[in-house]
């Protein structure tokens, strides 16, 4: 294929979307409004996203160019408006600064807006180790609540359940039979990860087990992610189909 | 032999392409049974008294839009059938957006009044420092809803002064979230917690299932289905199903296919 055929197949494409926004829009299948705006704007990013996988081009680079920008912009709004507005802003900085502010300053948080400064300072050579008191607090806080409830929630409640009596009375032999598999598959892929013994004889036949599930746990995992992926696609298909070009009801 | 194991790729994205379009238009039922997970959500919200208060965090952005926004819709629908108050928040800054129409859209159907009988308080950093806040005050996590208001003033909080006070939260959760709601809140404040995740998640997640730290579990569209079927409000999870029944059949005949053309042409190489 010729260097500049993909130039050709890039304007063909845009013009070809042109003339269906404009016979969507002049048929009244769109509403010459905001709505139908952005129902063509939507339809055209998820087209030019969408053209990657026929090859690399302008208008996908262009597209993941704009959503890096978008997101950025849109999470600096939403911080702004959400956080900053109503937990610093409003409570600090107006009472200290507006003489028709009725409330009190709130000067603890002086403290923490302190130390989100210092952790910005690390761009600068001579107060950069300023941050580090930041980074202390993070590490130190965020260690001292993490360990406990992560051990709690992550490693005990998770031990209990295996070690659910096989048969404790009233359970149907399915459920015996999946705690049967659950200890098999706990102890087999534990086996298999001690690798300070050689892995042979009885304990490379149970290895091999470990191996077994963990493979049956692989094959989950990638089933599920195919299925997502997919439903990804169905999304922006639907999204086509019936919202841009009302095939679909 | 060997050009099938060379073959575009591009073929195979335009198969399942027109395999999707094929099977979204031509319209064809196919059973949704509810799995014992999203069941166990169903009969949960079921069983919650009328004014019992749910927490829903919306945890996603637009890139997993597709997979948890129909559950959202399909949740929200129980809830406000059952008469149940629905408190919102987030912590993605992409969501509020989404949440909002999600909630506004579904309340407006069932004629549900904000502040009295729902609210979303918006998008929050945190993570696991904003759990531990809601845990020990609502109010001082969210002093202000997403729209500005004072949330003491709002009535559908009446009762609520943290997580303690909560009957059941609903984590829609597109990263890690629901390990940090397990964690740091459920453990330690003792509510309910049901969750749905992208099907990427899905299997991660049954081990919390498994220790009951989950009463229930939507995974991908699979789970939207199934919970807009259990509410009778199909929608685009349900005949998602259609194209994701049909691709998934295809793909099992593309891994077959693959694996018989890989031996055949070996047996010819060492033939």
């Amino acid at each position: 294929m010729r260097k500049d055929s993909g130039f050709f197949i890039l304007v063909g494409a845009m013009g070809l979307f042109v003339s269906i926004n404009i016979f969507l829009m002049t048929s009244g299948k769109l509403p010459f409004s905001f709505d139908g705006f952005g129902i063509i704007l939507g339809a055209g990013l998820t087209l030019a996203i969408y053209s990657f996988l026929y090859k690399d081009n302008a208008a996908f680079k262009i597209v993941e160019n704009l959503y890096v920008g978008v997101s950025l912009g849109y999470t600096i709004i939403i911080t702004w408006f959400n956080f900053l507005k109503p937990d610093l802003y409003d409570p600090l900085i107006i009472p200290m600064f507006s003489k028709a502010a009725t409330k009190s300053p709130q000067y603890a948080l002086i403290i923490p807006s302190l130390l989100g400064l210092f952790m910005l300072l690390r761009f600068s050579r001579r107060l950069s180790w300023l941050s580090r008191w930041t980074f202390a607090f993070v590490v130190g806080l965020g260690a001292g609540v993490s360990i406990p409830r992560v051990i709690s929630a992550f490693i005990l409640e998770q031990i209990k359940p295996s070690l659910h009596p096989v048969f404790s009375g009233g359970e149907t032999i399915f459920s015996s039979i999946n705690t049967l598999l659950i200890m098999l598959g706990v102890i087999s892929v534990l086996i298999y990860f001690i690798f300070s013994v050689e892995h042979k004889g009885a304990i490379g036949k149970v290895s091999k087990i470990g191996i077994w599930f963990l493979m049956i746990s692989f094959g989950a995992s990638f089933g599920y992610t195919v299925m997502g992926r997919l439903s990804l696609l169905i999304g922006r298909i639907q999204f086509l189909l019936k919202d841009w070009l009302g095939i679909l009801q | 032999m060997e050009r099938f194991l060379r073959i575009d790729r591009r073929i195979i994205f335009a198969i399942i392409t027109v395999a999707v379009i094929v099977s979204l238009v031509l319209r064809f039922e196919l059973p949704i049974p509810a799995s014992e997970p999203a069941q166990a959500i169903y009969e949960k919200i079921e069983s919650l008294p009328k004014g019992s208060h749910v927490m829903i965090a919306f945890d996603y952005d637009p890139a997993s839009k597709e997979e948890l926004q129909p559950m959202a819709v399909a949740f929200l629908h129980h809830c406000f059938s059952r008469d149940l108050k629905v408190i919102g928040m987030t912590h993605y800054p992409g969501a509020p957006g989404l949440a909002e129409q999600a909630i506004t859209s579904v309340a407006n159907q069932y004629q549900k009044k904000y502040g009295d009988d729902y609210a979303f308080f918006g998008y929050k950093p945190g993570s696991a420092s904003l759990i531990i806040n809601m845990g020990e005050n609502l109010y001082s996590a969210f002093p202000k809803d997403y729209y500005g208001n004072d949330t003491t003033t709002l009535p559908v909080l009446q009762g609520v002064d943290s997580l303690r006070e909560i009957n059941y939260l609903f984590d829609l959760a597109a990263g890690t979230t629901i390990e940090t709601w397990i964690a740091f809140g459920k453990e330690k404040y003792k509510f309910e917690l049901g969750a749905g995740c992208t099907a990427v998640m899905g299997p991660d997640m049954y081990p919390f299932l498994q220790s009951k730290q989950l009463t229930g579990l939507l995974g991908g569209l699979k789970g939207a289905a199934e919970y807009e079927a259990l509410v009778n409000k199909k929608a685009n999870a349900v005949s998602g199903m259609r194209p994701q029944s049909v691709v998934h059949v295809i793909i099992i005949i593309f891994v077959i296919f693959g694996n018989v053309i890989y031996f055949i042409s070996k047996r010819a190489v060492h033939a």
